[in-house]
């Protein structure tokens, strides 16, 4: 394909793209290095209902002017992004040189914010990836041996944890697993334990998280293998059977290296996706427990002041995160991608 | 495979069949719990007092002197006007959706049947566009989209859905377009067609499958939205999930849950439909397109 | 103040009367309202917009994220709303940047039926007319407290202590809720009963955050006391739990916001035998006479980036909006700043709380900073995993970083 007609096909999707992502990235990446400007403090008595009180107030004149001066606010650097509230790391430092244990140094590092994020995010991220993909594999298997007619209603079915939109159907399970609630109740006749509570530990809320992002992502990867069964290569099934393999040897040896292109497609999107955990925490009202890269953005940009440098920062830091992750999969794309040219 | 199934031996297909029925109750009993709590009150729904009031409609009984009621459905479609929500998604998700596709399938072939390293760059590039948490690109827009008059309209929204979601929609319908093999519009470039003309007459004709399945996806997406749709919508142009959050109600004042429940139940239904009429499309596109990954 | 305000609401019900004109003696000017989205702001808008005439306009966007628009919206000039309903928090972003101008000359053309104590008066200018009132008070249940045979508790200390005999005596299992969910709630808890301790949250005239000290840790083990007798699911409590654990009968003795009162207290959702025993008294105090709650009004403002001739539509459209005929209208909707307002039981925790001497939340330019840092960082201590030093440390520390980075800190 020539340049000229490249550019032609791809000049819409680009246009947009550039629009409305790279010059917000571009800004994103500006403000993460750079700070709001000093305030400018008085103290000045208020009144209301309830009466009168000094307090300080910001002098917006005179930090008007020192904004119109610097539009965009002072020069930090990567300040931001060495701060206590990102990768902290003065105070890293000094848990490390203070250090009595290495579990004391880990315990010190839980306690900043952003590695208790990250603690979270990685371990939501490498269990839930593979349980995704092999559950939804096992119910493609499933469903593949359904009778063709009850097929329809039963994708249909398996499509409910995704189609559900994800704030509001974590939200109802949450209602469910209260310890008044059906699916809280019955755990506690199942384990005899009638305080059990989901919601109170840190551990069984990350199982719970856990759990809720397996169910919900599981149909992604069930519809994408159901359809790769779809093309699996009868003679190739018959011939093993004749061989003499039997059912599982059958999975092993031929369906699941016909379906290995889709375990690495399903990868790159739902690591990813679940690097960016985000809907679970908030509506498994999570927080106290679990906390990741995209629940401190969103905590930064809705307070009463919005901190949208931090939240800049914390943005780069997953974006640089995901490209970590997704690294090899990358190379192997790359590979890929100089194969198709030769 | 339906037929090999049939010859398998009984135990398995016990077993896989408990399996397939297992997780039919797991994917959808939150939804048919739903559906069922849904008829009752909030005191039944949360059923603080006593789990079993959920079951029995204790207070639903009491408040309502019936076993279930409709209130939730009559307060969220008609007090609260839930219609007009449904009817701007449906308008967001058309449009998100049809131009998502039509700039996604240009762009995608592009990518698809250029051999230069830039489509490769371009990929990747768009993949760490994928990355970028939505939050902070929407508030990002909010200032320009509120000084040049942009912000709360629908149009606005769906352009930057189509934007948001050019990243997946670019890489599932490129990889698809791999799997259309290049001779079929090399042959009819030779035979004098522009790029262009090939693509309209040679490859139009054999992408849907893909097409769908890539549509599948873009729909989820803006159907589901909620921080975009919440932070860039103005009330009157209010999607249904924001609508649906707005519900729940806030700190300071209580909501109306039973609207959010009855709410949530009602936009599963138009699901089903699509579910049911494109499935054949969207098992068949997803093989052709994700196979080459 | 407001207690008077109550307290003479009858008798003065005579005195204001408002008659409503078309089109309220405009003759031109655009009114675009924000705010948030329930009864109380829906009927003050509703009225707003009778005032709406040939060549007025009056819109409004009511919605729950008002928060997060507010300051995108009013920076734009011309702002895209010519008035925005606050509290006595998020007016603190709107004018720490300046986006909202003083109404003393609206005041005086137009607000001759304002009380004195509605006008939110910073460095003495008007900047925002208040016209409800809210607080997190207590919210007990007259018959378990008298089978438990204790006194209506005044103190945190009695709170306790009644909470311990109620589940001493087998009558309730965790009586006590408060909405302490990670996050802004847990905040605003420590806020409310620091503010018990009588102490100032920074040091006066400057940015520096000065809770790390024996205040702050008396009112970290206030709250964990108090959360050694609440569900163990304290921590993922938010209004809409609390308000349904309180209707499911699971609770005995709840701090929670005013303006859940009603809701409760209404036949929905409840039995009688809870609703009717339920009673709303003042915020307990913590450290001598100091009330451990903060106070909150509801007022509009009025953009600055936006014509004289649209303020001045807006701020009659307002006054419309919040007059006599609206407040008699929808009374139990709101704990109304006005004088016809008549109190009903579930404003009596309100005006009691107020009329303790409670202050309001303060609207400090950094407040918001050392709330969310409050939200984020105590959990640990409440779990048991952290010592309240540390956390009052890991708070200052978190907050410092944040106060640095939005300037107010060097």
């Amino acid at each position: 394909m020539t340049h000229r007609s490249f550019l032609m096909f791809i000049l819409p999707s680009l246009a947009a793209m550039i629009l409305f992502i790279a010059l917000p990235l571009v800004s994103v990446v500006v403000q993460s290095l750079h700070i709001e400007h000093e305030q400018v403090l008085k103290v000045t008595e208020n009144c209301g209902p309830f009466g009168c009180k000094e307090e300080t107030t910001v002098d917006a004149e005179a930090t008007a002017a020192l904004r119109a001066e610097k539009p965009i606010g002072r020069f930090n650097g990567l300040g931001t992004y060495f701060d206590r509230g990102h990768l902290a790391i003065e105070d890293v430092a000094t848990a490390w040189a203070e250090r009595t244990s290495l579990s004391g140094f880990f315990s010190d590092l839980y306690n900043l914010p952003l590695y208790k994020a990250i603690a979270f995010t990685i371990t939501y991220t490498v269990v839930v990836t593979p349980l995704t993909i092999l559950l939804g594999l096992m119910i493609a298997l499933g469903v593949n041996r359904v009778t063709p007619i009850l097929k329809g209603p039963t994708i249909f079915v398996s499509l409910l944890p995704m189609i559900v939109t994800p704030l509001i159907g974590s939200l109802i399970l949450f209602w469910m697993i209260d310890a008044q609630g059906i699916i809280g109740k019955s755990l506690q006749f199942i384990f005899d334990d009638p305080e059990l509570s989901l919601k109170a530990s840190p551990p069984l809320t990350w199982i719970t998280l856990m759990t809720y992002g397996v169910w919900h992502s599981a149909p992604f990867a069930f519809v994408v293998f159901y359809a790769g069964l779809q093309t699996v290569n009868t003679d190739t099934l018959e011939a093993a059977r004749i061989d003499g393999a039997d059912r599982w040897q059958q999975v092993r040896y031929v369906i699941i290296p016909h379906l290995m292109p889709l375990v690495v497609f399903i990868s790159l999107i739902q690591l990813m996706d679940n690097f960016r955990v985000f809907e679970p925490i908030v509506g498994f009202s999570a927080e106290a427990n679990a906390t990741s890269l995209s629940y401190i953005i969103y905590s930064d940009l809705r307070g009463d002041t919005m901190r949208f440098n931090s939240a800049a920062a914390t943005s780069v830091l997953t974006v640089l995160g995901v490209i970590v992750l997704l690294l090899p999969v990358l190379i192997r794309t790359w590979r890929d991608f100089k194969g198709k040219v030769v | 495979m339906a037929n090999s199934a049939r010859k398998g031996p009984s135990s398995l297909t016990i077993f896989s069949t408990a399996f397939v029925l297992l997780w039919i109750v797991i994917a959808s009993f939150p939804f048919l719990w739903t559906l069922w709590g849904s008829f009752k009150v909030q005191g039944d729904f949360f059923s603080k007092a006593d789990w079993r009031y959920a079951l029995n409609g204790t207070r639903t009984l009491v408040e309502t002197g019936g076993q279930f009621t409709g209130a939730g459905y009559a307060g969220a479609w008609i007090e609260q006007e839930f219609w007009r929500a449904a009817l701007n998604t449906t308008i967001v998700v058309f449009f998100t959706v049809v131009i998502s596709l039509t700039l996604g399938t240009l762009g995608g072939y592009a990518l698809a049947r250029s051999g230069y390293n830039y489509a490769f760059w371009l990929l990747m590039i768009a993949l760490v566009f994928r990355a970028m948490p939505h939050i902070t690109l929407v508030s990002g827009y909010l200032l320009p989209f509120f000084q040049w008059n942009l912000w709360g309209h629908l149009p606005t929204t769906i352009i930057v859905l189509v934007a948001i979601n050019q990243p997946f929609t670019l890489w599932m319908l490129h990889s698809f377009f791999l799997n259309i093999p290049k001779d079929l519009d090399e042959s009819a470039m030779v035979d004098g067609c522009t790029q262009f003309q090939a693509f309209r007459y040679v490859i139009i004709p054999v992408m849907w499958p893909g097409v769908i399945t890539t549509g599948l996806f873009s729909f989820l997406l803006a159907y589901n939205d909620f921080i975009v749709t919440a932070m860039l919508l103005s009330r009157d142009n209010q999607t249904m999930v924001p609508a649906i959050a707005g519900f729940l109600g806030s700190t300071f004042e209580e909501g109306n849950v039973m609207f959010a429940v009855a709410a949530v139940v009602s936009t599963t239904a138009p699901l089903f439909v699509l579910v049911m009429f494109f499935q054949r499309q969207i098992v068949s596109g997803l093989t052709a397109g994700a196979v080459k990954g | 103040m407001f207690h008077k305000t109550l307290a003479l609401a009858g008798a003065m019900t005579i005195l204001t009367g408002t008659t409503a004109i078309a089109g309220c003696g405009l003759s031109s000017g655009n009114v675009n309202i924000l705010g948030n989205d329930f009864a109380a702001i829906q009927a003050v808008v509703a009225a707003a917009k009778e005032c709406a005439s040939d060549g007025v306009t009056v819109e409004s966007n009511l919605t729950t994220e008002h928060r997060d628009l507010q300051v995108a919206a009013l920076t734009a000039n011309p702002a895209q709303y010519s008035a925005a309903i606050v509290a006595n928090s998020s007016i603190v972003p709107l004018l720490n940047d300046g986006l909202i101008r003083p109404l003393d000359d609206l005041v005086a053309k137009h607000g001759q039926n304002l009380q004195q104590n509605q006008l939110i008066v910073i460095d003495g200018k008007v900047m925002a007319v208040a016209f409800m009132a809210n607080a997190q008070h207590l919210f007990y249940r007259s018959d378990i407290l008298e089978a438990a045979g204790v006194d209506v508790p005044t103190t945190y200390d009695e709170v306790v202590a009644a909470a311990q005999k109620i589940e001493s005596m087998g009558l309730m299992d965790d009586p006590v809720i408060l909405n302490t969910k990670t996050g802004w709630n847990l905040g605003e808890e420590f806020v409310n009963m620091y503010m018990g301790t009588g102490a100032d949250f920074f040091t006066p005239g400057t940015a520096e955050v000065a809770i790390n000290n024996e205040n702050g840790v008396a009112a970290l083990n206030m709250l964990k006391a108090l959360t050694e007798y609440s569900n163990p699911d304290y921590l993922t409590f938010d209004s809409n739990a609390t308000a349904a654990l309180w209707e499911g009968g699971q609770a005995a003795l709840g701090i929670m916001w005013g303006s859940r009162g009603g809701p409760i207290l209404d036949d929905e959702g409840s039995t009688s035998e809870i609703t009717g025993s339920t009673v709303l008294a003042g915020a307990p105090t913590l450290m001598g006479d100091n009330v451990a709650s903060t106070l909150w009004w509801d007022g509009f403002t009025i953009a600055a980036n936006i014509s004289d001739e649209d303020a001045e539509a807006t701020f009659v459209a307002m006054v419309n909006g919040i007059s006599d005929n609206v407040v008699k209208a929808n009374n139990d909707d709101a704990v109304w700043l006005s004088p016809v307002y008549e109190p009903n039981p579930a404003s009596a925790g309100v005006a009691a709380t107020a009329s303790a001497g409670a202050t309001p939340y303060p609207m400090i330019p950094f407040m918001g900073l050392l709330h969310t840092a409050l939200g984020a960082e105590l959990t640990e201590f409440l779990q048991g995993s952290e010592s309240a030093e540390q956390a009052l440390a890991d708070v200052e520390a978190a907050y410092t970083t944040a106060a640095k980075e939005q300037g107010f800190l060097q």
